[in-house]
């Protein structure tokens, strides 16, 4: 029985892309079929998170459309076989997908994957309903900071009346991802604690990443951060994620202000890293 | 970083974050569930009348204004002259109620 998840947030630049390579390579590591859907037609970008971008032929808007056939456009990645890309168009903008369209390769994808991450574009036009209309589970990518609180509030509305699901009168579950969280601002009243969030927005915790180098250290090399630096805390608390979409109860570590010497202390974060 | 700390104390800004979004989404909220709430009571008010009289879907109107107090669900729909004058849909609905209490 595969699972359809769309990572959501309204906002952008928060981290649905990293997020949606991370949490599918954590899954793939663990043994699932994956693949990683970009519906962020025009825009797209998780071809160059994961370091795909020279082996796009055919895309997401060619298979809606016939053009090309479901293998040809799927990309393996290079590092785990389980792990395939289905990268969005760069040329059509997003009225070139349909959602019967879209329902059909989504259907097609069921047949082979265990795990089907749609990686919805900003905002709640066509692309960011098209992405989140088949899900069976919700992740939310917010930030702790007022404008993708506010954002990832609308796009809670949406997932609660514009899914399949929520039409249908069943229940999509909806998972808050928090990141570029800082423990040691939040500690100070400088930032929305990870309880602030969580009582506004009112939907169960999937984990918390904390703001590191490292996640812009993956990206710029094209590397999902789990398969890059698995021992960084960013790619363990996307393991921890990725866990607990499968149903285990992984306990939540309460992310602390990451302790830095006295030399990280005196030359600042990069000497740290 | 304590020094500044002590300084700043009882004027952080994370509790005025939470406040400023806690107001502001219980609005949001209201008004996108009252858009909702009054499409599907125009949508299924519609339904029940047209059973009964034949009328101009475009022809209707319902509108619900959320008050601190009461809020109003006005429902205004303009009837052709020849639905209340007995068309033959009521008519027929007449004819198989009796039918059945006869059959009983």
């Amino acid at each position: 029985m595969s699972n359809v998840v769309v990572v959501t947030s309204g906002k952008g630049g928060v981290g649905k892309t990293t997020s949606s390579a991370s949490l599918g390579a954590s899954l793939a590591r663990a043994g699932s079929k994956v693949v990683v859907v970009d519906f962020d037609v025009g825009l797209r970008n998780l071809d160059l998170v994961m370091g795909a971008e020279r082996r796009v032929v055919f895309d997401l808007v060619n298979v809606v459309q016939g053009d090309a056939k479901l293998p040809q456009a799927l990309i393996r990645d290079k590092r785990l076989e389980n792990l395939s890309l289905l990268p969005a168009s760069q040329t059509r903008d997003k009225d070139a997908l349909t959602e019967e369209g879209v329902g059909r390769v989504i259907d097609e994808l069921r047949e082979s994957f265990d795990w089907i991450i749609c990686d919805s574009p900003a905002g709640i036009e066509k692309g960011a309903t098209m992405a989140m209309r088949f899900a069976d589970t919700a992740v939310v990518v917010t930030n702790p900071e007022v404008s993708s609180v506010r954002d990832s509030d609308r796009i809670i509305g949406m997932l609660d009346s514009k899914t399949c699901r929520a039409e249908r009168g069943e229940r999509l579950e909806k998972q808050l991802l928090l990141t570029r969280y800082d423990a040691g601002r939040a500690a100070r009243g400088e930032m929305m604690t990870v309880e602030d969030v969580l009582e506004i927005l009112a939907i169960p915790l999937l984990g918390i990443i904390n703001e590191s180098p490292d996640v812009l250290t993956a990206s710029n090399v094209g590397c999902p951060i789990t398969l890059h630096n698995p021992a960084s805390a960013a790619a363990r608390a996307y393991d921890d994620a990725a866990r607990r979409l499968m149903g285990e109860t992984v306990p939540l570590t309460t992310p602390r202000q990451e302790k830095q010497g006295f030399m990280a202390r005196l030359f600042g974060r990069k000497a740290a890293a | 970083m304590s020094i500044l700390n002590f300084f700043t104390r009882g004027r952080t800004s994370a509790p005025v974050a939470r406040e400023r979004l806690q107001v502001l989404l219980a609005h949001e909220r209201a008004l996108t569930g009252g858009a909702d709430l009054a499409a599907v009571l125009k949508q299924e008010i519609l339904e029940v009348i047209a059973r009964h009289i034949p009328i101009d879907r475009d022809r209707v109107m319902v509108k619900l204004d959320r008050g601190d107090q009461v809020s109003t669900l006005e429902i205004d729909i303009e009837m052709p002259d020849a639905a209340l004058t007995g068309g033959p849909a009521p008519a027929r609905r007449r004819r198989t109620a009796q039918a059945s209490r006869a059959a009983r």
